[in-house]
């Protein structure tokens, strides 16, 4: 068995562990990376398109690209990566178990980890579409992989289920590839993917968008002849009747993302419940030392944001090392964050009383689209300490918002603070202002 | 060459009278006509042994089920299929059921079902089994029921026939079958075949193959029944729990697999199309309503998977094992439930067919009965791990991320006897592609792994034969096609 040891192992190199990994060693740590794929890079490998890095780069990047300038750091700055190599095990610990074909099997013994895994796309499965198994159903990431790493076309006339942004990209893609895409079929009233890829990648290129309408049957006993589409009742239930035919040879999915937790659960760590790990304000999962960050924590919308939660990660893991490791075990004197109106989820899930002078990192996502709504969060018995006004509020985005307690006028008068989202009392539209 | 035996079909029944015989001394030949065996009923049932006290006396499927469950252990052994004796709750939740259920162990038992036992203490049935409704008044207990992969049965019985001298011809659909001085020419899409006897074990189609040599007396109905399966550690059963059976099925169970993973079904909806596989929302609907009387916290959000099966359904709604009239030519004909039970039992009477057809059945010196287990990463150790990729560096290099399947389980699983040709043949043999993800990250490199292997171009690799390529081709030759395809129009 070989042996490494490293100050912080981080789990991943996508974007947000190569962020995490960076920090570290700026902080003269030494980090050791593991990914289970051939190359650094993540996801955004095989995101071609355009649009990232306007936040942390101030320019217009493609994924790769921007993926190759943490990758660039990583090299220069020497920290060292394990390609190919597959986590199996991360114990409390934290000692981390994992395989290649090289070395067989690695143990790491780590004084920090930060998981940053990502997600995986939810299936036909997941969603449980009826109708027959033929080839020609895949996730949308799988098809990019295909189209944009690979090669390779899935298919020739498509017809798009859900309209997330790896959806409406690929609706783009597919396009320029030459293929037909019948239609983009969202269940919700409203695209769920970002309001830029709906007017970039369908409206410019004319592919229907079909909101209200789910698929509720598929077609085709060997490969994919087309599928059954169907408007939906407020419940989502099918209304009888609507039913419409759309002929096409592959059906891709975009119905939505998952953080990959397996390992994080079997350390032991809890799982709240928008699949992410519970964590606390400096990302903190519940077992003392191991962080998360990026899309394993909460899928967000934009990479930018993945990689300032990760140097966070980086920044606290490092913190842990400097001043808590081998020391105690984690505060139990804490304020829980509570999902409140209009609030999917909330991110940390718990702050530490003792870290409240600092800026506390909130991100959640609302539930439904509204607008002119005031953001705010108050204790258990409905003071509102903070509030903030948007003039709207939709599920794509993930809302941050930076918050100061010591600076705050009124304080919690209760361990659990509710973040909710609530149409603004009184409507002056001359006060809006953008978050 | 004319072979002794030909066997039409490569489900698990098929198979099981392949590897049966193939202890003899004979020239055995099996011809499937999907792109892989176990491709049709075989790899969507419930996967369930059962103990044999359900079906009515009138069947000779009851005994046939009886026998078969005992056979089970010692094929276990010899064959290393997944396979465990978990036990089956017939659960009742009304006072008349009780009376019902005491009849049918005392049936059981008079004909040899072991270790059948009513229980009314709810209290014990609940510690047996947590997640029962709270509205079970009392279960009959068969401690000899199991759960197997139905599948991977299969593919063990035809990885061992195989290796003891059986023929697989897959991708070979009987067209048309001739006799001639005693023997058979049986003409496939490509092939002809010729043999002495002919066991026609065609599943779905087998009323077809049986009227080819002129005997119509059956009819084989369609009767699907659709599945949904749940995510591992979603819920965790110990028993497989039955309702209350219909007249004509043993009705909606929630059931472990032996993979850890929970499923729910089978409905039952007579049909005419012995293609159609696809699942309805209404039937999904009604598996989920009936799943919900015995395990009222079914974990729907945590579904992976739903597919739906199609059973053989005789006209006489018994098993059709017949000698017939045309001599050399046996039936092995509308096996529906029991028929994974009864495999075994039902393989020894083919022996006893063909010995009264006069086949010399003088068992091969070189026969060996032993099909290796197939080895897993996940039963290892950490230091077996370890010297395991020091052997073999693809033991390190993990293809599926959800069921931990490193790539030497792939190349063992296309390089076994009758081994996969396919993805869903890898998937069904190795498991990649089974887990959440349902393939998301893994089928690329699985593809990857099969056109390497097989020396197929990377689009040619398919799903499951004929017509289901994945791919359409390179993103840019396609566009060079359409060109000269326009040039042309």
């Amino acid at each position: 068995m070989k042996t490494y040891s490293a100050d912080v192992v981080v789990v991943g190199a996508g974007a947000a562990g190569l962020a995490a990994a960076i920090e570290v060693k700026k902080a003269d740590l030494s980090a050791l990376i593991i990914e289970r794929d051939k190359e650094l890079g993540g996801i955004t490998l095989q995101c071609i398109h355009n649009g990232f890095g306007l936040k942390e780069f101030k320019e217009e990047l493609t994924g790769p690209e921007y993926a190759q300038r943490f990758i660039n750091e990583v090299k220069d700055s020497k920290i060292p990566y394990l390609l190919d190599t597959m986590v199996i095990e991360i114990t409390k610990d934290k000692k981390v178990y994992a395989v290649n074909n090289k070395e067989g099997l690695i143990e790491i013994q780590a004084k920090a980890i930060i998981l940053a895994m990502g997600c995986r796309e939810r299936t036909r499965g997941a969603i449980n579409i009826p109708g027959f198994r033929p080839a020609g159903i895949y996730t949308a990431g799988q098809a990019q992989r295909f189209v944009n790493v690979e090669g390779y076309l899935p298919g020739n006339i498509y017809v798009i289920l859900g309209s997330g942004d790896i959806g409406m990209i690929m609706a783009r893609r597919l396009t320029w590839e030459g293929c037909e895409v019948k239609a983009v079929v969202e269940i919700l009233p409203y695209v769920s993917g970002l309001l830029r890829n709906q007017v970039q990648c369908l409206e410019d290129y004319d592919i229907p968008l079909i909101t209200g309408y789910t698929v509720t049957k598929i077609h085709g006993k060997d490969r994919v002849q087309g599928v059954t589409i169907s408007k939906v009742d407020r419940n989502f239930d099918r209304i009888i009747g609507s039913e419409k035919f759309i002929e096409c040879d592959t059906l891709l999915l975009s119905v939505g993302l998952i953080p990959e937790n397996e390992l994080t659960l079997n350390a032991g760590a809890e799982i709240s419940k928008n699949g992410g790990p519970i964590i606390d304000n400096n990302l903190e999962t519940t077992i003392g030392g191991i962080f998360a960050c990026g899309n394993v924590l909460q899928v967000h919308d934009l990479v930018d944001l993945v990689s300032a939660e990760a140097k966070r990660a980086g920044i606290n893991a490092v913190d842990y090392i400097e001043k808590r490791y081998g020391k105690e075990e984690l505060s139990k004197n804490k304020i829980k964050c509570t999902a409140g109106e209009n609030v999917n989820y909330v991110k940390p899930d718990f702050i530490n009383k003792k870290d409240l002078s600092q800026d506390i990192i909130f991100a959640f996502r609302v539930n439904y689209p509204d607008r002119r709504v005031q953001i705010q969060l108050k204790d258990e018995h409905n003071n509102v300490i903070y509030k903030r006004k948007k003039v709207y509020v939709i599920p794509s985005e993930m809302i941050e918002l930076t918050i100061n307690f010591e600076k705050l006028e009124k304080k919690p008068e209760s361990d659990n603070i509710i973040v909710e989202v609530i149409p603004r009392p009184e409507v002056l539209i001359e006060e809006d202002e953008e978050l | 060459m004319i072979f002794d035996v030909l066997i039409i079909g490569g489900g698990v029944i098929g198979c099981c009278i392949a590897r049966t015989l193939s202890k003899y001394d004979l020239n055995i030949a099996l011809v499937e006509k999907e792109a892989d065996i176990a491709s049709v009923t075989t790899k969507a049932n419930s996967g369930v042994i059962h103990a044999g006290y359900a079906a009515s006396r009138e069947y000779i499927r009851r005994n046939l089920c009886i026998r078969g469950n005992k056979l089970y252990t010692q094929a276990c052994e010899e064959l290393n299929f997944p396979f465990i004796r978990i036990g089956s709750f017939v659960v009742a939740v009304e006072d008349k059921q009780i009376k019902y259920l005491e009849e049918e162990r005392k049936r059981g038992i008079e004909d040899g079902v072991p270790g059948l036992e009513l229980i009314l203490d709810k209290e014990k049935i609940k510690y047996m089994e947590p997640n029962i409704t709270d509205d079970v008044i009392g279960v009959l207990h068969a401690p000899t029921a199991g759960i197997a992969s139905p599948y991977e049965l299969a593919f063990a019985l035809a990885e061992n026939a195989a290796t003891n001298g059986v023929s697989f011809f897959r991708n070979e659909k009987v067209k048309r079958i001739a006799r001639q001085n005693y023997t058979f020419r049986i003409k496939t899409n490509s092939k002809e075949f010729k043999a002495n006897n002919i066991i026609n074990a065609a599943g779905l189609y087998a009323a077809k193959i049986s009227k080819m040599v002129g005997l119509d007396y059956f009819d084989i109905m369609p009767r699907k029944g659709e599945y949904i399966l749940f995510d591992r550690n979603a819920l965790h059963l110990n028993k497989i729990l039955f309702p209350i059976p219909t007249k004509v099925s043993k009705g909606i169970l929630v059931c472990p697999t032996i993979h850890g993973n929970t499923f729910v079904g089978p409905n039952a909806q007579n049909i005419t199309d012995k293609k159609d596989i696809s699942t309805t929302e209404a039937g999904l609907k009604e598996i989920l309503d009936g799943g919900r009387l015995l395990v009222p916290n079914l974990p729907t959000r945590a579904s992976i998977r739903n597919f739906a099966g199609l059973r053989a359904v005789p006209s006489t709604y018994d098993f059709i094992i017949d000698n017939t009239d045309v001599y050399g030519f046996i039936n092995v004909a509308g096996i529906l439930s029991p028929g994974l039970t009864s495999c075994f039992a039902i393989a020894e009477k083919i022996e006893e067919f063909l010995e009264l057809l006069g086949l010399q059945l003088k068992i091969k010196e070189n026969y060996n009965p032993i099909r290796p287990k197939p080895e897993r990463f996940k039963d290892f150790s950490k230091e077996e791990i370890d010297e395991k990729i020091k052997q073999d560096p693809s033991w390190g290099k993990i293809i599926c991320r959800c069921e931990t399947i490193p790539e030497k389980e792939i190349l063992d699983a296309i390089h076994a006897p009758v081994g996969a040709t396919t993805v869903d043949g890898v998937k069904f043999r190795c498991r990649p592609g089974m887990g959440r993800c349902q393939g998301g990250f893994c089928r690329p490199r699985v593809i990857e792994i099969l056109s390497r292997e097989l020396y197929l171009p990377f689009e040619e690799v398919t799903k499951r034969g004929e017509y289901t390529n994945f791919l359409v081709g390179k993103t840019k030759d396609l566009l060079i096609d359409k060109s000269e395809r326009g040039v042309e129009e």
